[in-house]
């Protein structure tokens, strides 16, 4: 129910159209993998998607910010049921892409920002290792590339208000690891596909 | 809320039927045309029709709901065009706060100074306060790339979204002798003048039009469109005469205001989308692309027609 109202005044409020041109909202067992440009690109992705398959996506966010303070961590476990993963000290134990890897195991999609961090001017920066690992250890998973457009104008980087700007969310047609295909490879693709999204 | 008067009911019955009519060819044209092409085409008019009843039910609702309810809809409708205005043209960070501002107290305000009759405050905020205060606050910013550029965006989106927009409601603060209390009906008059110039200029150029007016800002526009449904939004707005506080001629002449006016707005508007490469500003109603699209005639020709009115009948 808060989910519901949460994601329709994301939407009303971005003014935002799910544009799915290469796929359809289906739910299969999907890794979204979006371009990361501003706070709000996890709201406004998971928002864009039918309620059906939201109620089976988890986005991914980083544990030390999304546990800060009671209504950032309600929102990350209730709201969003995020996959919360660490970003510093790493090591063998904590390692981020073991939940990621149960995650979709257990049947759940998720929304990943391969890029590592934001890029507030909206330029769509080298994508970090992780998606090729998961795309190795769960291959009947969909890799859906994700292009989220003017959220940067919405709110940059170091201002607390936003303004209403129309944003688009399109959705393009789904990637996987193809037979020999090596690391270096499939990550240039995966970035290719959200800069077509944004070149057409 | 007041009830309508006899003159607005016949009004609101007139555009009813007018509408009842759309849909029943529509639905006969979908059932009996074949090919893609017709499909396609009969989907988009029937899209259009059903916006227009969406438009007239909140716009017949909020003018018979009375002051208050038709201010906070213009408003809004100001509000959504300024955002696809804005989201059309590139803005930098630098532009943040000035957006904010236009947003979300200049306009709110502009409105609010317009309900409450505060005319020369109405008058004044945008053109000289507003106009002063976005170039002060860019500077602030400190970044001084395309600097007038992004200014003069700024102001040119609160200019013709929220400033002239706002004259159409403006005109229930006329006060026309003789005519107290009515004042709806010359929105009414406006409104309906205006849009149904756009849908005859379409359909007298879907007929019969050939010599393009501006090929390369707006396509659809045809000299012949432009004089056929022009005089027939002429000679409409002259049949409603009864209901305004025009002779017949008079109206004929307010509504040859209007409809230039508006057939300018378009053009102009037209020539920004095409600048940026888009068909439409928008994506707010199936068929009609977004709220800038609606209201482009609006913008140019309700400034014009509320100083016609204000100079010759108050």
């Amino acid at each position: 129910m808060i989910a519901r109202l949460f994601a329709f005044g994301a939407r009303v409020f971005t003014g935002a159209i799910p544009r799915w041109r290469g796929c359809a909202p289906e739910p299969r067992l999907r890794v979204y993998f979006a371009n990361h440009s501003s706070n709000l690109d996890v709201v406004l992705l998971w928002s864009s998607l039918p309620g059906v398959i939201r109620a089976r996506t988890r986005p991914i966010a980083a544990h030390d910010y999304w546990t800060t303070g009671a209504v950032r961590r309600w929102l990350a476990t209730r709201v969003f049921r995020a996959v919360l993963i660490e970003r510093r000290n790493v090591t063998r134990e904590n390692n981020p892409l073991a939940p990621m890897v149960a995650a979709l195991r257990e049947g759940d999609s998720l929304i990943i920002f391969p890029e590592g961090g934001r890029n507030p001017s909206g330029e769509i920066g080298e994508f970090k290792p992780g998606i090729h690992h998961l795309a190795r250890e769960v291959p009947d998973a969909e890799f859906v590339p994700v292009f989220i457009e003017n959220l940067n104008r919405v709110l940059p980087k170091g201002e607390v208000l936003p303004v209403p700007i129309l944003c688009s969310v399109h959705f393009g047609t789904p990637i996987r690891l193809e037979a020999g295909e090596n690391k270096r490879d499939f990550l240039a693709r995966a970035r290719g596909a959200v800069l077509d999204l944004r070149a057409t | 809320m007041k009830l309508p008067d006899t003159q607005m009911q016949w009004l609101l019955g007139g555009i009813f039927a007018l509408l009842l009519v759309a849909s029943i060819i529509g639905q006969i044209l979908r059932r009996t045309l074949r090919g893609e092409g017709a499909a396609k085409v009969v989907a988009n008019l029937n899209a259009r029709v059903f916006a227009w009843w969406v438009m007239v039910a909140v716009f017949g609702l909020s003018v018979v709901l009375g002051k208050a309810a038709t201010m906070i809809l213009f408003g809004l409708m100001s509000f959504l065009a300024l955002r696809e205005f804005i989201t059309l043209t590139p803005t930098k960070p630098g532009d943040h706060r000035s957006l904010f501002w236009a947003f979300f107290v200049i306009l709110p305000l502009h409105y609010l100074t317009l309900g409450r009759g505060w005319y020369e405050m109405t008058v004044l905020l945008i053109p000289v306060y507003a106009f002063l205060f976005i170039p002060i606050r860019n500077a602030l910013a400190g970044d001084s790339e395309h600097f007038l550029e992004r200014t003069a965006k700024i102001q040119w989106g609160l200019m013709v979204c929220v400033y002239f927009v706002s004259y159409a409601p403006g005109l229930l603060q006329l006060r026309v002798p003789g005519y107290e209390g009515q004042n709806a009906k010359l929105l009414f008059f406006l409104v309906t003048v205006v849009q149904m110039s756009d849908v005859l200029q379409y359909v007298w150029g879907k007929l019969c039009g050939r010599r393009k007016i501006a090929p390369r800002l707006s396509p659809s526009k045809t000299l012949e469109g432009l004089v056929g449904g022009g005089l027939s939004a002429v000679a409409l707005g002259a049949a409603l005469w009864w209901m305004t506080p025009f002779t017949p001629l008079q109206a004929a002449g307010m509504a040859a205001i209007i409809v230039v006016m508006g057939f300018f707005g378009g053009l102009v508007m037209s020539a920004i989308k095409r600048d940026r490469g888009v068909k439409d500003y928008g994506e707010l109603l199936p068929g009609h692309g977004g709220m800038m699209d609606r209201i482009d005639s609006l913008c140019f020709a309700a400034p014009v027609f509320f100083h016609a009115v204000r100079f010759w009948w108050t």
